[in-house]
């Protein structure tokens, strides 16, 4: 067998690239190793690049937006399921084009080749195809990784997020299809963002569109990638981009123009349907159709706003059990367990005699709304103090009702 | 020589990209190889070289999840979020707050903390930037986020999955990539009442996931030293032996006698000393006994850890939980960070023989039981020199927390739920939208919408003239309880009627009180 002068050459490559990065390889081990197992310990106070830790008020806040998100996805029949963080680098080769430059690779310690996934999608179908999968509904969030350049303060890491809903299987056309907006819209409107409007299109219009203005068939993609700046460009610089730089003619860009100017509802696909230009495009008057179905299903799934505001909170605890008196923390111990014995959220201070000040302003400081107080003559009279830490107001409780008040209390917060 | 021939090679070919000439040939004889060898080098580089960077639009699909890994399915998914419900409630109700932090740290960040285990950390590749590893467990990320944000108090949980190299038996239930979910008390407080809390709080999530018995093994790092150091072991020996004894829960003491003595060089006599004090079990009462033992009192830090052994159980008692706590001189737990109280809950169930039976490897269900391993749920201890690792100025802050051994908790919930009869569902949909007629598509999905906007959770299929037979099977399957029929007779009387999937009940509701009534179905059940 011979060699072609290319495979040859590639050899060369990678037989000179390979002992490189294993020389650099073993000298960065050696370094690791050099700096760490000497027993002495390094101050290393940082997350990796693109990274962050996570701490309780956002830890709350997050909670709070998955449980709204979470709640839609299930009141629509969604099921979830979880892939690990990594993949077997086969995988993911080959399907993010030239974003396949930014994802994680594992270091090759002598088993598979592994790399951190760099979206939900991708192992989605390898769950599909590996479980042989024809009919789903789920939803999957969980974090991605992607070693692009972080403008930390722009809001992108490294390291994020995914929440991703999908439908999966052979329907009866748009039905699935306007589920998913009706989900978006209810997700939008419990969140509580502000106002916000959904765009929607079809490839096959697009494509329809490219190619009644006279865009030749090759350049489809490519004049696409330049009509999706329209949000960020204005339309003189995108259509010069057209011209200029992907050599599509004036007069092709012009009309695309016309097309894309152009919003509406139903109404438009119904126009558009009767364009002359347009509907010569069997792709196009495919696609419009299908856009009118949707229309009518978006119309039966009709949505309503919801409001919702609350103080952020990091713990839930609703009671702190307190002493006003020293040599009592036998007695709080006990009634703290007595408190979590029947479910609900207590905290006590780990301190023999602590002062009250001190207790109350633990409630104060983590929105704990309920002190119960204990103190020699209540204990003797079978009575606990029960203090709403907003209003101070105090009454007398008996030990055997004070679970029962305790609930009342919080549950018409 | 050979070399300079290859390496203007390389820049040629760097240069125009592409050809070369088979005089290439000469030089590879140059080097010593025969054609039949390059080749064979061929072939192994151009199989590198597609798992490089293949991107020639071929799309494979390996339908392979990485080795010591696994997807969850739906139903294993389900039953994981009523665990952590569980867990987390409790974690909740002792007024405990959470965090996340990154899944990889930087590599100095876990170097020199995991001793033996080093070798067992994921590297990501040297792509150009920093060195990174997986995390390895949560409690050095941890001590980091404390020392980072000079945090001196807190009470925090953290779930989350971590990545160990080691080989995985799969079947057991170890994996390369698992989850767990740790609990910590950080801050200097009075003695012994947030280790306390941490025991309580295992107590109480062993008892509401229904495990079955259970019980909290106790002891305490300075027992364990001053007992060494009164039987004799010689100071460096201290953490060796140390491992030894926590074999245990593994092996008879016999074999363990015997790693001390042949394998260790500890004198027979200070092995058997330790024998005697290893045997025993009890409560306050054994913590009293022991001050008392004329050996061991002579060793201040043993008196320290059974004073702090006392106090520990006289709270023990105010939470109710001696009945299931044992403070046990055999526990000895593997990691290097413990220094004070140490802790390890396990299932009791039918006796593990040594070497576990090929069926109970498999996991398989023996007699009456669900084919449930012997092996802790839960561990932990005080550890109060971690977080001054991290710090520059070495500045303490004491910790002492509990990790919760999840994976091992699904596997046996998943076994339950294999063999109950009760179905797992994987959705919570409340009610199915359908039609026994054709063409009530619009009117389903309008009817589905109203319910979705009052909160319901309902379902309707994606087909425009599906048949009812159908819509009942997708009921069965997937466990919904009730179906709402629409018919041109119902929507001309204003009704829908409300059956009850399991029980064939039907009903005629207005259309006006179908949301109270669904919501009270619901709700009763």
């Amino acid at each position: 067998m011979s060699l072609t002068s290319n495979q040859f050459l590639y050899c060369l490559l990678y037989i000179l690239i390979l002992q490189i990065d294993e020389e650099v390889a073993k000298l960065l081990q050696l370094k690791a190793q050099l700096g760490g197992d000497d027993g002495k310990h390094t101050f290393v106070l940082k997350t990796a690049k693109g990274t962050r830790d996570y701490n309780p008020k956002q830890m709350a806040i997050r909670e709070k937006v998955f449980n709204t998100i979470i709640s839609c996805f299930k009141r629509h029949g969604a099921e979830t399921i979880d892939t690990p963080v990594f993949e077997l680098k086969e995988t993911l080769t080959g399907k993010y084009g030239e974003d396949s430059k930014l994802i994680y690779d594992l270091k090759d310690q002598g088993g598979e080749l592994l790399s951190l996934r760099y979206d939900l999608t991708v192992p989605f179908a390898r769950y599909l195809a590996m479980n042989k999968i024809t009919n789903i509904k789920r939803y999957h969030i969980a974090k991605v990784y992607r070693r692009d350049n972080p403008a930390m303060t722009r809001g992108r890491y490294r390291e994020f997020y995914q929440c991703d809903f999908d439908i999966a299987g052979q329907y009866d056309p748009m039905i699935p299809d306007a589920e998913c907006l009706k989900i978006v819209y209810e997700i939008l409107s419990e969140l509580d963002l502000g106002d916000f409007h959904i765009k929607v299109n079809d490839r096959r219009i697009l494509d329809g569109m490219f190619a009644v203005c006279g865009v030749p068939d090759d350049k489809f993609r490519t004049i696409c990638s330049t009509v999706d700046k329209l949000d960020k460009m204005p339309w003189e610089e995108v259509k010069n981009e057209m011209v200029k730089e992907k050599g599509l003619s004036e007069e092709a860009a012009d009309q695309i123009g016309e097309y894309v100017s152009m919003q509406g509802g139903m109404d438009l696909a119904e126009r558009l349907l009767q364009d002359p230009k347009l509907s010569q495009s069997k792709q196009a008057c495919a696609g419009l159709t299908d856009m009118k179905q949707l229309f009518s299903y978006l119309q039966l799934f009709q949505v309503t706003d919801k409001l919702s505001a609350e103080k952020v909170r990091t713990t839930e605890t609703q009671v702190l059990v307190a002493s006003a008196q020293k040599n009592l923390l036998e007695e709080r111990l006990k009634l703290t367990a007595e408190l979590w014995n029947a479910g609900i959220k207590a905290e006590v201070l780990y301190k023999k005699n602590p002062k009250l000040l001190t207790q109350l302003q633990h409630c104060e400081e983590t929105g704990i709304p309920l002190v119960a107080i204990l103190g020699e003559q209540e204990l003797k009279d079978g009575v606990v103090k029960l203090r709403n830490v907003a209003t101070r107001d105090e009454v007398d409780v008996s030990r055997a009702e004070l679970v029962e008040e305790i609930k009342k209390r919080t549950s018409e917060s | 020589m050979a070399s300079l021939g290859l390496a203007c090679v390389r820049l040629c070919a760097g240069l125009t990209g592409r050809h070369a000439v088979p005089c290439l040939r000469s030089l590879r004889y140059l080097s010593g190889m025969t054609v039949s060898q390059i080749d064979e080098e061929v072939a192994k580089l151009l199989q590198l070289k597609a798992q490089l960077g293949g991107d020639d639009g071929k799309h494979t699909f390996v339908l392979k999840t990485a080795k010591g890994t696994r997807d969850y399915n739906p139903k294993q998914m389900a039953i994981r979020e009523k665990v952590f419900n569980t867990i987390i409630s409790c974690f909740k109700r002792h007024g405990a707050e959470t965090i996340d932090t990154p899944v990889f740290e930087l590599k100095e960040t876990l170097t020199g903390k995991y001793g033996e285990d080093s070798k067992l950390i994921y590297d990501l590749k040297d792509q150009g930037g920093e060195l990174l590893s997986l995390r390895y467990d949560l409690t050095v990320p941890f001590a980091r986020y404390l020392a980072m944000n000079k945090i001196t108090n807190i009470k925090r949980y953290h779930i989350a999955k971590v990545y160990r190299r080691d080989n995985p038996a799969m079947t057991r239930g170890r994996y390369r990539e698992f989850y767990q979910c740790d609990f910590d008390i950080a801050g200097q407080y009075d003695p012994m009442i947030p280790d306390a809390e941490c025991l309580k709080i295992v107590y109480e999530i062993l008892s509401e996931l229904d495990l079955g018995d259970f019980h909290i093994k106790v002891n305490d790092r300075r027992i364990l030293d001053g007992m060494f150091a009164v039987c004799g072991v010689p100071d460096d020996k201290f953490r060796t032996i140390c491992s030894t004894v926590d074999k245990l829960d593994k092996m008879p003491w016999e074999e363990v006698k015997n790693e001390m003595v042949k394998e260790k060089g500890l004198s027979e006599e200070a092995a058997d000393q330790i024998g005697e004090y290893v045997s025993m079990q009890g409560g306050m009462d054994l913590a009293e006994r022991l001050l008392q033992d004329p050996k061991l009192s002579q060793s201040k830090q043993a008196c320290a850890g059974l004073t702090d052994m006392k106090q520990l159980f006289s709270y023990l008692q105010l939470f109710q939980v001696t009945d299931k706590v044992v403070f046990d001189l055999s526990l000895a737990r593997g990691l290097d960070y413990y220094t004070g109280v140490i802790y390890e809950a396990v299932l009791c169930q039918t006796l593990q023989p040594p070497t576990p039976a090929p069926a109970e490897q498999n996991g398989a269900v023996s007699g009456d039981e669900a084919g449930v391993s012997v092996g802790s749920v839960a561990g932990g201890g005080r550890y109060d020199g971690l977080v001054g690792m991290f710090d520059p100025k070495g500045r303490k802050v004491p910790c002492v927390g509990v990790s919760i051994g999840i994976e091992r908790i699904f596997s046996i919930m998943e076994q339950k739920a294999e063999l109950s009869a009760e179905k797992v569902r994987t959705t919570e949909t409340q009610v199915l939208v359908a039609s026994a007629q054709k063409n009530l598509l619009e009117e389903r999905l309008k009817l589905t919408a109203e319910l979705w906007n009052a909160g319901i959770k309902a379902e309707v299929l994606y087909k425009k003239n599906p048949k009812l037979l159908t819509q009942l099977q997708h009921c069965e399957e997937t466990g919904i309880p009730l179906v709402a029929i629409l018919g041109e007779q119902e929507l001309k009387d204003g009704v829908v009627k409300l059956r009850n999937v399991a029980t064939r009940d039907e009903v005629d509701v207005s259309r006006a009180e179908l949301v109270e009534e669904i919501k009270k179905r619901t709700s009763e059940s």
